[in-house]
């Protein structure tokens, strides 16, 4: 028996998993279909009903916390199609978020690993390293040296995390880079909400499109757009790592800036950000200085797709034809449980066909930082995804998260245009096409 | 060279597991009462490999454990200390779907669900539907010969497997039955099926297909005394009506379920009947309407149509999950497994009810009333000292089921859970004739040791709260 004082088993005092989460798993397995690390390889400690095992084992001072544990709890992708796919209601999600910053304060990581997350953190969170990055990126691919460097054989031999990130940059124009929405947008006609946006960190440099259309689209339908100059990152990258601290110092400056704009909503357009931002109610209940304005803001916090289907449609919608292909992020029909909403936006412009995927319930493989931490997983899981979308045979792929589309894109083998949910509101609203739209 | 160095070679060492606090996570199937560490754990990639390992046990004298889902109700698959866990879940392969002769062949990881998936395109689907479907696997099914809601009109996996290829306890491999409906000889598939693989491996399954009925109708009908519900049941099937299946929940069931999915059903009746037709269209409508006239005959109070497919799927994925959706309103729950003659159900129903009043313990009841295959869950709490009364209660109930003339049926199997039992419900003729059968595919005990056959050491040990019900000398089973 392995006891640390005041623990729970293997697990020290400071929030470990707790029991009576644990008893929830009747060990039913009916999670098992649905969780995409057991769909590669078969193995129970990858399954969501192994790793409530493993924990439940911790818990009880069974197992010790190593890093055979850490390694089938690093290799989950916080997915949360578990969650809803379990009839006994066990929250996996509390469970993981319990569990994996105990992993870090007790499993000591690799050099490679220590380096690897480390830039990760030291550029993801940062818009104007991302946009360094990004913009050598862009300068890699158009003068040639992405092929040079593939000719020479130097990406073969770089790690396969460092491989995955070079495959991950999109083709972005380096316009689109530096695009910043202004920062307040009228509504059009009478007012009725005024709502702050979050920019997010890669999606502002990577995705600045996506930010003008939410911009745009929420305006048409009668909203006025702030967008809190300063606003740094949401911390969900930390948050789904497990670096609990890191995420609540993002989380109370966050608040700091976003409480200055008085709006009615908080509203995001990264599935990723906005299930974080939901949660801050939590990561800060410890905080005397922060619950109550942390509860507040959380349930002031909307996805795009659940606040416009909230809204009575105003701004008229002109046909766009298309087949679409919606794919669910996880962080959006998981951990916020929106499925319906975008779907019934897309299918309320006129022309719109929206299709289903097959193994529309398994997760792409991009998760936070999952696709540069756990690449050959990864990298199966998002073959997997875009061959199961192709199937589908769409003109178009809409999700509605940042990490999903370089994801997808990565992966596809036809030349299939992949764009947020909001891009073809947008396109339909203001009647271009959807091409000239995203221009 | 060690066994588990041989087995390392032959299969690859990325598909053994050695670790113990990895193999920890294999010590148990759903019946979480029985835990047993394996001493290894091998995933095979292919037939082939799963042939290798049995060899190489069958070499050394070395125990082995078939794995599928690990959804079992009984522990089948519960491992054996000194002995390996053959896990299937690598073999996921659909091989072919011959529309043509209405025929799938599967390999054994393949989960139940996804064999209809396959065959859907075609406008087929593969019939019994264990309310695990979703994650059970055909290999499983196979050793359990599992059923389903709808099995009351289209029966058991036995009646819709056509072959299967599988690997003996001494590695060979053969295949039993074959392409045609008839093979001359001894039915030695039929002996396989539901020999809770005690008898060999599956390798890959041959199931049958079937057209998707032209019509379905299902409706929910309410009622406000469970009795009136049984007596509805009794009255459908004495109207000469074969639904496709017949499933009762009552209202504890019912909170379950609305705790766990988007619910349809009415949150305060007493209990509620879903019953479902198939077949020609005119024969269908013309049923359902009697069979809507039936239930108020016998006091229904509400009867809610299935409007489209999605409603239906809401209706049949409540039922589904209720099982585990126990979980949401009980700490802790048994499972009890049994079978009454059709015609008692309601009167069985109200002597559960008392029983349960009496010992102040709820007792939850989801299950296919159709052939009277009860499921009671005898809800209770470890933590406030039930467990005790909820374990009696459950057996009392057992005992009950073989008083009224029904059985405890194997639908969950016998596996290790209700070994000990067994001598109970067979006089040692039966069980020597039983285990003939077994030796003569398994000299040498092997395969999947202790479970199905009473051994001193499972039986003088009874750990878990799924322990054994003392089945008395009454006791007539249906099936193994
Ligand atoms: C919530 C819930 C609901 C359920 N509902 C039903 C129901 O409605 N009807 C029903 O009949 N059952 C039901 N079950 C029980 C269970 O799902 C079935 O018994 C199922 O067939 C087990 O399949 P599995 O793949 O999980 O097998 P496992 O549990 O892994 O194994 C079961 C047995 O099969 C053997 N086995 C597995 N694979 C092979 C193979 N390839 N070759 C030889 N032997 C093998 C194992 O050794 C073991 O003895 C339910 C279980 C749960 C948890
Ligand atoms: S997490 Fe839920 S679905 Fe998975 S085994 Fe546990 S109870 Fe069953
Ligand atoms: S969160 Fe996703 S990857 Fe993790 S256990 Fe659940 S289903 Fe599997």
């Amino acid at each position: 028996m392995v006891l640390t004082p005041g623990g729970s088993g293997s697990f020290d005092a400071h929030h470990p998993p707790r029991r009576e989460l644990l008893d929830d798993c009747v060990h039913c397995g009916f999670c098992l279909p649905s969780c995409p690390t057991y769909a590669v390889d078969g193995e129970e400690m990858d399954s969501p009903r192994g790793r409530i095992y493993l924990m439940d084992l911790a818990e009880r001072g069974e197992i010790p916390l190593d890093r055979t544990i850490a390694g089938h709890i690093d290799s989950c992708l916080g997915c949360l199609a578990c969650v809803t796919a379990c009839p006994s209601g066990v929250q996996y999600d509390l469970l993981l978020e319990a569990t994996r910053p105990q992993l870090e304060r007790h499993v000591p990581r690799t050099r490679r690993e220590r380096l690897v997350r480390r830039a990760i953190f030291a550029v993801f969170p940062y818009p104007a390293r991302m946009r360094a990055a990004a913009l050598f990126g862009v300068l890699y691919r158009r003068l040639g040296l992405r092929a040079l460097a593939h000719r020479l054989g130097i990406v073969a031999r770089l790690p396969a995390e460092l491989r995955a990130a070079e495959d991950l940059l999109p083709p972005v124009p380096v316009r689109s880079l530096f695009r910043r929405p202004a920062p307040l947008v009228p509504a059009a006609g009478e007012r009725r909400l005024r709502v702050a946006m979050l920019e997010g960190c890669a999606q502002r440099v990577l995705f600045g499109d996506v930010n003008a259309a939410t911009a745009r689209v929420l305006a048409a339908e009668g909203c006025e757009v702030v967008v809190p100059q300063g606003q740094r990152c949401c911390g969900a990258l930390n948050l789904h790592a497990g670096l609990e601290d890191d995420a609540a110092a993002r989380a109370r400056r966050l608040i700091d800036t976003f409480e200055q704009a008085e709006a009615d909503v908080v509203v995001v357009n990264v599935a990723g950000c906005g299930s974080s931002m939901k949660e801050y109610d939590r990561l800060l209940a410890d905080d005397p200085a922060y619950a109550d304005r942390a509860a507040r803001f959380a349930a002031s916090v909307r996805d795009v797709n659940e606040l416009l289907a909230e809204l009575e449609p105003r701004a008229p919608r002109h046909p766009v034809q298309a087949k679409v292909a919606y794919h669910d992020a996880c962080h959006l029909a998981n951990a916020q449980r929106i499925r319906t909403q975008p779907r019934d936006l897309l299918r309320a412009v006129p022309g719109i066909e929206v299709t289903d995927i097959p193994e529309a319930d398994i997760c792409c493989g991009s998760a936070g930082i999952y696709n540069l931490v756990q690449p050959a997983t990864a990298e199966e899981l998002g073959r997997r995804k875009a061959a199961n979308i192709e199937s589908a045979a769409p003109d178009v792929i809409a999700t509605a998260n940042a990490g999903c589309l370089l994801q997808v894109r990565r992966f596809l083998t036809a030349d299939i245009p992949l764009v947020h949910p909001i891009e073809i509101l947008d396109a339909s609203i203001r009647g271009v096409p959807l091409e000239k739209a995203r221009r | 060279m060690s066994w588990s160095a041989e087995l390392a070679e032959a299969l690859g060492r990325e598909n053994v597991i050695t670790d113990p606090a990895r193999l920890r996570t294999y010590e148990c199937d759903g019946l979480t009462g029985y835990r047993v560490q394996p001493a290894m754990v091998v995933l095979p990639r292919s037939a082939e490999q799963v042939a290798a390992a049995v060899r190489v046990c069958a070499g050394h004298g070395v125990p082995f454990v078939a794995r599928g889902a690990g959804t079992g109700l009984s522990g089948g698959a519960l491992p054996v200390a000194d002995g390996i866990v053959i896990s299937l879940q690598r073999l996921r392969r659909v091989v072919e779907v011959d529309p043509v002769n209405l025929r799938a062949v599967v390999e054994p990881g393949v989960t139940n669900l996804d064999i209809s998936k396959a065959a859907a395109p075609y406008g087929l689907y593969y019939a019994p539907d264990p309310s695990s479907q979703q994650v059970c696997t055909i290999g499983g099914n196979v050793a359990e010969n599992s059923g389903g809601a709808h099995c009351l009109k289209y029966g058991f996996t036995v009646n819709h497997v056509l072959a299967a290829e599988v690997v003996l306890a001494d590695g060979t491999v053969t295949t039993l039955g074959g392409d045609s409906a008839q093979v001359p000889g001894y039915d030695l598939l039929g002996a396989f099926i539901g020999s809770e693989g005690t008898l060999g491996i599956v390798t890959k399954v041959t199931v049958r297909l079937l057209a998707k009925p032209a019509a379905v109708r299902t409706m929910v009908a309410d009622f406000a005394t469970v009795a009136g519900a049984g007596d509805a049941v009794t009255g459908i099937i004495a109207a000469g009506i074969v639904p496709a299946a017949v499933e009762m929940l009552d209202n504890l069931a019912i909170q379950a379920v609305a705790a766990s999915t988007e619910s349809v059903y009415t949150p305060d009746t007493v209990a509620a009947l879903v019953v479902e037709l198939d077949g020609p269209p005119d024969d269908v409508a013309e049923q359902f309407d009697e069979v809507q006239e039936i239930c108020r005959q016998h006091g229904s109070t509400k009867i809610m149509l299935a409007r489209d497919a999605d409603h239906r799927a809401l209706i049949w994925k409540g039922r589904k999950a209720a099982f585990a959706a126990v979980g949401r309103i009980s700490p802790n729950y048994f499972v009890q497994d049994g079978v009454v003659p059709r015609g008692r159900l309601a009167e069985v129903l109200g002597r559960i009810a008392a029983m349960a009043d009496d010992a102040g313990v709820r007792v939850a009841n989801v299950f296919h009333a159709g052939d009277g295959n009860l499921h009671p869950l005898v809800l209770y709490s470890e933590a406030e000292g039930q467990h005790d009364r909820a374990e009696r209660l459950s057996t009392q109930i057992a005992e009950l089921c073989v008083e009224l003339g029904g059985s405890l049926s194997g639908e969950h199997g016998i596996g290790a859970d209700k070994a000990c039992s067994m001598p109970r419900m067979f006089g040692e003729d039966d069980l020597a004739t039983m285990l003939r059968l077994r030796t003569a595919f398994d000299p040498d005990g092997l395969c999947n040791p202790g479970k199905v056959f009473p051994t001193p050491r499972l039986c003088g040990e009874r750990p878990g709260p799924y322990r054994p019900h003392p089945l008395e000398e009454a006791g007539v089973i249906e099936r193994l």
